[in-house]
């Protein structure tokens, strides 16, 4: 503790106060907690300091098979866990030269762009609530609950939805699925244009969000931030975009931009890519029409668990299922990095494997642990309320940030 | 897009280093490169401020531990050149004992929490941070976790016997 700067402060000279911003403070939306040194109302100084439910993923990661990996990206960030999910898939098919099938990719793709959807329905929901304007959360609220009720329906869960196996899916999406899509397409853009209403040419929304926590190209670039954080800050990099996964080269979608980095670009950049996100779901509802409807995954049984019923009365499919549960089959002693665009920007997996049952090495990118690391320096002389809101479209996940 | 193929890449470094790069191999497409702890600064420097390369975002720095080999701890970057839409992965193998290796602080303002990171995990101590502590684990933690002689879980507790369970 005694190498801990915080604590040292006993100069009867200074009049700064200090508050402890966290680490469970309603404001920071997760736990970790930053120390602030406040001149009157204004910030001259913080630390931040992580880390309140690091839960070592990366070290159980190597002692688990593949398969059993999937969960622990569940709760990395925790709101928008399919692309974490179908992030890990990727890295493991890529590992094993494992080609999925068109189906499977444009599937995934309506999972993932919903997951992004409920992320920024989250991030820009609570942007409003930390600037006084609680309607707009419970307006967006109400289809987040839709987009986890379609989760409901393709895997069973909700929040940590372990969705998908490696080479597919563990079962087909079922028609009831299919049904409350294409109703949340239908009325989820009638309440996003109602949000932007109230909140895109606010005045009181603008005067607090215009101009706050401003942050140029270069800077943004020195500290590896991505996602929509980069986008608004003036690069356009975006992974869907730049290395293409899953299929996403068949599809039409713009990367938006903003200008300066502020709030209020992160906002906007946000709230158009809900509408590339719905744009990209009805392409691929477009595109799964030509797709013979009964694949849902690779046929790879070497690492696809067989139905159980097949277990039971099949000889190869108990073969494999045993082969699969106990990690007897051999996979390539090589490294592979893969990268996603995840809701708060690249989430990359960097797999050292040695050829045994699970990872010699598994390692997280994870976007909101780097993002966060201009957090304390930006908010030097920022007031305290304007640093509130930077953190809300810092859209900071406890989960991605300790991992 | 990918407007520099991993061959020019390979020939512009080559042309500056020479021999004090050596290649690793191609995994997946992604160049992996090995150099030294005294030749990381000047080859990082080199990427990123090359007006052809220009690696200006540095991805990732990690590490992993290899208790059987000589130098047992290696420390990976991964760069992307966003112009080129190219990556770059490098490793530099060090002492697991004397772990010491120059920062890219100075290159990346990103690359603070990163390091931290790596410090926390495996101790790998980067001259010129300029905040060198922990950031996941506890500060008065003495080992460094994600070696590989650190275990999963205590050996020594006793709440998971499998007496307490029936067994």
């Amino acid at each position: 503790m005694e190498n801990h700067p915080v604590y040292i402060d006993n100069d009867p000279q200074n009049e700064h106060s200090t508050l402890n911003l966290g680490p469970t403070h309603p404001a920071t939306h997760g736990v970790f907690q930053n120390v602030l040194q406040l001149d009157g109302e204004r910030i001259v100084s913080g630390v931040s300091t992580i880390g309140y439910i690091h839960r070592a993923f990366e070290k159980i990661a190597e002692h688990r098979p593949f398969y059993q990996i999937t969960p622990l990206t569940d709760r990395l960030n925790y709101c928008s866990s399919p692309i974490n999910n179908m992030g890990w898939h990727m890295t493991v098919e890529k590992l094993l030269g494992i080609q999925t099938p068109k189906r499977v990719d444009y599937l995934r793709v309506i999972v993932m762009e919903l997951a992004r959807i409920a992320d920024h329905i989250v991030c820009n929901g609570v942007l409003g609530v930390d600037t006084g304007a609680f309607t707009g959360f419970l307006y967006m609220m109400e289809h987040r609950e839709a987009i986890y009720e379609i989760y409901e329906e393709v895997c069973g869960s909700r929040l940590t939805t372990n969705i998908g196996r490696i080479g597919g899916f563990e079962r087909n999406f079922n028609a009831k699925a299919f049904v409350k899509l294409r109703a949340f397409l239908v009325n989820f853009p009638k309440t996003l244009k109602e949000f932007e209403a109230l909140f895109t040419r606010n005045r009181i929304f603008m005067d607090r969000t215009k101009g706050v926590a401003a942050v140029t190209a270069e800077d943004a670039l020195s500290y590896s931030w991505s996602g929509p954080l980069l986008r608004a800050a003036g690069v356009d990099y975006d992974v869907r975009a730049m290395n293409p996964y899953s299929s996403y080269e068949d599809f039409d979608f713009e990367v938006p931009v903003g200008e300066n980095g502020d709030v209020y670009a992160r906002f906007l950049v946000r709230n158009e890519e809900m509408w590339q996100s719905l744009r990209l779901i009805e392409q691929a509802l477009v595109k799964l029409e030509k797709e013979p409807t009964d694949i849902f995954h690779a046929d790879v049984p070497e690492f696809y668990l067989p139905p159980k019923e097949e277990v039971y009365n099949n000889m190869e499919a108990l073969i494999y299922h045993f082969k699969i549960v106990m990690g007897e089959i051999p996979t390539p002693h090589t490294e592979v990095y893969h990268a996603v665009e995840g809701a708060n920007g690249e989430l990359g997996f960097y797999l050292i494997n040695d050829g045994g049952r699970a990872p010699y090495r598994l390692h997280f990118r994870r976007p909101s642990f780097i993002n966060y690391q201009m957090y304390a320096p930006m908010s030097a002389g920022m007031l305290l309320s304007d640093a509130i809101i930077n953190m809300s479209s810092l859209n900071v996940i406890a989960g991605e940030l300790d991992a | 897009m990918g407007k520099i193929t991993n061959e020019e890449l390979l020939n512009n470094i080559n042309t500056q280093f020479g021999d004090r790069v050596t290649v690793v191999g191609e995994p997946f497409g992604l160049l992996t490169l090995e150099t030294t702890k005294e030749q990381i600064s000047d080859l990082l420097g080199f990427l990123k401020n090359s007006p052809v390369l220009q690696f200006i975002y540095l991805t990732d720095i990690t590490a992993v531990h290899y208790p059987e080999q000589e130098l047992t701890i290696g420390v990976i970057y991964h760069l992307h050149s966003l112009v080129n839409n190219v990556r770059v992965r490098i490793k530099v193998f060090i002492d697991g004992e004397n772990c010491h290796i120059p920062t890219a602080t100075n290159l990346w303002e990103g690359a603070n929490w990163m390091e931290r990171e790596t410090y926390d995990y495996f101790g790998v101590i980067f001259d010129g941070h300029p905040d060198l502590r922990r950031i996941l684990n506890v500060d008065d933690m003495t080992a460094f976790p994600m070696r590989k002689e650190f275990p999963l879980e205590d050996p020594n507790r006793v709440d998971k016997k499998d007496y307490f369970f029936g067994r």
